[in-house]
């Protein structure tokens, strides 16, 4: 128990999947600039990542290695990613439609969001994960973006109005208000051993 | 018609500077920002990038007229996966040591968006030539942003240049740690938008 919380928090503090591994940063800058699709967004991601991990994790260990196919990793992982995506999509349209419209335009964004197959493949680096462990770390990562985005957008939020430099407005400042979110969760390091 | 004035060398050279997509968009950058601490690896993963970006686009173009229509983003994917697999071997074989640290990064070529943009904007309605050329030029415009992000935050951060040890190492230069860290990636990058951005808006302005 206390080795999964020790998962969660370096994948969402210590590890953040966007702030200490510059993954899904593409998506980062196009959306943060509003709250509401942030958290929109990130939710979602949450959501196919802890999936996709545990998913990936089991056709890695069940499938790949017994058959001596691990070169394959990145295709298997990209399509179960892209079907597990398409997948969700379909039933969250079917049960319930008020959902899917809030959610369902960053649905296919996820698909190509790098954080999603990230995590798959650094879930592999890590040696003696098992089924929980890989849930656990999906989870987590998920939540690692998630945080980084809505702190972001709350900020982007709050300097709308404010007088940028002409070059800096839109990718410079965002990159830079990044930078230092990204120092001040350095001083997570010392959390985890 | 100097080679300049061609379709595939207009791509080559337009990429490099005028349309080069981390100016002016900061695209792209998921899968190799990560690397820019070291030269060496910075170098190694912009080959991978080439590479990648070159013979997908030529693979994706050759294909263009066979592929159908509603399936073509599946099919450039996989294009694109199976060169990413090709550099990942290469790279586990010749430099077992750099690719226990970027190895995740090098599997993340193919969620890189610039190599898909490409091959879906340029290869799947231009001839083969051209699109390899447009695919070494989005490259090799990719790799000097990252090469140059590479040499400041080897340079201020370890006081090392492809693991040499500068002159000023250590006599008046000490390591500038923050510059290695996730932070000082961050902080590099806005600095060549900055440029970037400023460098369009003044031409943009002198323009009118």
């Amino acid at each position: 128990m206390t080795q999964l919380l020790v998962i969660f928090l370096a994948a969402a503090f210590t590890e953040n999947i966007l702030l200490a591994r510059f993954l899904g940063m593409c998506s980062f800058l196009a959306i943060s600039r509003q709250m509401k699709t942030s958290v929109g967004l990130g939710a979602a991601v949450v959501f196919v990542t802890t999936f996709t991990a545990a998913i990936n994790w089991l056709l890695h260990t069940y499938v790949m290695v017994p058959l001596g196919i691990e070169f394959l990793e990145l295709i298997v992982f990209i399509v179960v990613i892209a079907a597990f995506v398409q997948l969700v999509e379909m039933i969250i349209e079917r049960f319930s439609p008020s959902l899917y419209f809030s959610l369902g335009i960053f649905l296919p964004l996820i698909t190509v969001n790098c954080a999603i197959l990230g995590v798959s493949l650094f879930m592999l680096n890590k040696e003696g994960f098992r089924f929980w462990e890989s849930l656990v770390f999906g989870f987590g990562s998920g939540v690692g973006w998630l945080l980084a985005i809505v702190l972001m957008a709350g900020i982007r939020e709050q300097i709308k109005e404010d007088k940028i430099p002409a070059g800096l407005r839109g990718s410079g400042i965002t990159l830079i208000i990044t930078g230092i979110i990204a120092l001040a969760f350095v001083a997570f390091s010392g959390m985890i051993k | 018609m100097s080679f300049k004035d061609t379709l595939g060398g207009r791509a080559l050279i337009g990429n490099l500077w005028r349309d080069n997509p981390v100016f002016r968009q900061v695209l792209g950058i998921c899968s190799a920002l990560a690397v820019t601490n070291l030269l060496k690896n910075t170098l190694l993963m912009c080959g991978g990038l080439v590479f990648t970006a070159a013979l997908s686009n030529f693979t994706v173009s050759l294909l263009r007229k066979t592929i159908p229509k509603q399936v073509r983003m599946m099919v450039q994917v996989l294009i694109i996966a199976a060169y990413v697999i090709i550099v990942d071997i290469f790279i586990r074989a010749q430099f077992p040591e750099i690719h226990k640290t970027i190895g995740p990064y090098v599997g993340l070529i193919i969620t890189n968006c610039i190599i898909m943009g490409r091959a879906e904007a340029f290869a799947s309605k231009n001839p083969a030539w051209p699109s390899l050329l447009d695919g070494i030029g989005a490259g090799l415009g990719y790799s000097m942003v990252l090469i140059v992000i590479a040499v400041f935050r080897e340079a201020l951060g370890f006081g090392t240049l492809m693991g040499i040890p500068l002159p000023a190492r250590d006599i008046w230069w000490y390591q500038w740690t923050i510059m290695v860290m996730p932070p000082g990636a961050f902080f590099m990058l806005a600095l060549v938008a900055w440029f970037g951005n400023s460098y369009v808006l003044k031409k943009e302005g002198g323009a009118k």
